[in-house]
């Protein structure tokens, strides 16, 4: 299969690899997929919560490089944006940013799953209500 | 200076040897008579190299080379073998015997046969990749006219045991086939002490031309005969209709008769490098042998990397060119069917490589390989989840993972 150069870029160099530390009240942890049907994508991200803007978040993902080039994107797009503005964030722009192919779409889907189940969970440690589970696309 | 990527996939394909090469040259251009021509030289001189072929791989498999019918390769042969016996004795019984862990060209031929009548049994492999005797034994009836086992395995390289296999077809009056594709020209295969009476190989995997191979068909104890799967000019003694493919064939043979001579060289060789690169990569924690190390074909080996994604780990082992368990890149999302008989796990079976090295393999090439995976292997590990979990004890299957 024929990657594009983006894909190959996040893949060869992955932004923000890492674990954050789940104990503390102001980091949300997604973790979504499963082993067998090959891909788990873990991913973390730390809100100020003063501001609600994310201040850091990571990744690690078992995966294709697509699914390794999803979420490295998403932990950057994360980064700096308020807790509202990253519920926005939809698989689509991921899919047309790193060119990936109907058959890698899976992979764009599962990011969007992270960076939802890693807000509700900052959100549910933090009092507030969960929300409804995201528009599917799949 | 090495040249990337690194070829390892030589159970999929072999470099022609120069020297076959050489040796094919002339009958395609000046000596390029049809060697059915009976009455001109150019059809002698085709007729003499097709003979001379047939001796040089006679002498490879210890058979008569009257006994050797050429086809266009080793699916051909192992459709002409099943198929044929299948017509042949069909007065005798219905009944065949196979493996799970069979190629496609043999599995696919016998699920074809089921829906003419055929009754077949699908013997399943032990975690090492060998099928019981026992169950041989407890599966064959009066029916049964054909026990079909492969010699090497494509993907782990396992040799199944070729005389005691026969030995039981023998006893109950079956014919024995095998699929010799990945053994001959690579570990000594002597189809009278092995007890073989039909048996499919190909040129392209022992460094010999695509677009040739053969069947042994035995003609005495027992006298074995095929029904023809194509009709014509009545070649090959009946069985195998159409123009010999000449330049093929002389290929076929020179690559033969390298074997014969250089196999004990070339396996001490090769098979040093395979252990050499199968130690290494072992030392990463979590990886598997798939298959039996004992009982194997010295130029393969197929290692799982536990918590690693094939498809990832396919992308990080790119200067490399080997084969992977797992189907992802095709249509298929099913990982390996051969890893699975051995009772792997999905997973594991995705996170398999293939490496077949060959003649032309070297040290520095080996020296290379390792270092690649062990780098890919290490830098998935770290972006791995599921890696740290077990790094930190947790057991996978208690999480409840998310659907998607």
């Amino acid at each position: 299969m024929a990657y594009s150069d983006k894909v190959i870029d996040h893949y060869s160099n992955p932004r923000n690899v890492g674990t954050l530390d789940k104990s503390k009240k102001n980091v949300g942890t997604g973790l979504v997929g499963a082993p067998e049907c090959g891909d788990v994508m873990r991913l973390q991200i730390e809100v100020d919560e003063a501001t609600n803007v994310i201040t850091d978040a990571k990744f690690k993902t078992f995966g294709c490089g697509s699914a390794i080039a999803s979420s490295s994107l998403a932990t950057e797009w994360l980064k700096g944006k308020s807790v509202d503005e990253a519920l926005n964030i939809d698989n689509m722009e991921i899919v047309e940013e790193l060119a990936l192919p109907p058959v890698k779409i899976h992979c764009s889907v599962l990011a969007e799953d992270a960076i939802k189940a890693a807000i509700n969970d900052y959100r549910v440690k933090n009092g507030l209500p969960e929300l409804e589970a995201a528009k599917s696309h799949h | 200076m090495l040249k990337l990527p690194i070829y390892l996939d030589n159970n999929a394909t072999t470099p022609m040897d120069p020297r076959v090469l050489e040796a094919m040259l002339p009958y395609f251009t000046e000596q390029f008579g049809n060697a059915a021509s009976r009455n001109h030289p150019f059809g002698w001189q085709a007729e003499e190299a097709v003979d001379y072929a047939r001796e040089q791989i006679a002498q490879l498999i210890n058979c008569d080379p009257k006994e050797i019918i050429f086809t266009s390769g080793a699916t051909e042969s192992d459709n002409l073998a099943i198929k044929g016996v299948y017509e042949m004795y069909a007065q005798k019984g219905n009944h065949i015997i196979t493996a799970t862990t069979e190629h496609k060209a043999v599995l696919d031929t016998c699920k074809h046969l089921e829906k003419q009548g055929a009754r077949v049994t699908y013997l399943q492999v032990n975690e090492e990749g060998l099928i019981n005797l026992e169950e041989l034994e407890a599966a064959m009836t009066p029916q049964t006219i054909l026990v079909a086992i492969m010699y090497g395995n494509n993907e782990i390289g396992v040799l199944q045991n070729m005389r005691a296999i026969s030995a039981i077809a023998k006893k109950h009056g079956a014919l024995f086939f095998s699929d010799a594709t990945q053994a001959v020209g690579k570990v000594p295969v002597d189809v009278i002490a092995d007890g073989i009476d039909l048996m499919a190989f190909t040129g392209h995997k022992m460094y010999g031309p695509k677009g040739i191979g053969a069947l042994y068909v035995r003609r005495k104890n027992p006298r074995v005969k095929v029904t023809a799967q194509m009709d014509g000019g009545g070649h090959e003694r009946g069985m195998r209709s159409g123009t010999l493919n000449v330049p093929g064939i002389v290929g076929l043979g020179k690559a033969c008769e390298l074997a014969r001579l250089e196999m004990e060289s070339d396996t001490a060789r090769i098979s040093a490098m395979r252990d050499r690169l199968e130690r290494e990569l072992l030392t990463l924690e979590e990886s598997y042998v798939n298959g039996s190390r004992e009982h194997r074909l010295p130029h393969v080996t197929n290692i799982s990397f536990k918590y690693v994604e094939g498809e990832g780990l396919m992308m990080g082992v790119k200067d490399l060119a080997v084969s992977s368990g797992s189907a992802c890149t095709s249509a298929s999302l099913e990982p390996s069917y051969v890893l699975k008989a051995l009772g792997l796990s999905d997973d594991l079976a995705h996170s398999s490589l293939r490496f077949g090295l060959s003649r032309f393999t070297t040290d520095e090439q080996i020296d290379y390989a390792i270092n690649h995976v062990k780098e890919a292997v290490t830098k998935l590990r770290e972006m791995s989840p599921l890696w740290e979990m077990f790094k930190e004890g947790i057991d996978l299957n208690s999480i409840e993972w998310a659907e998607h």
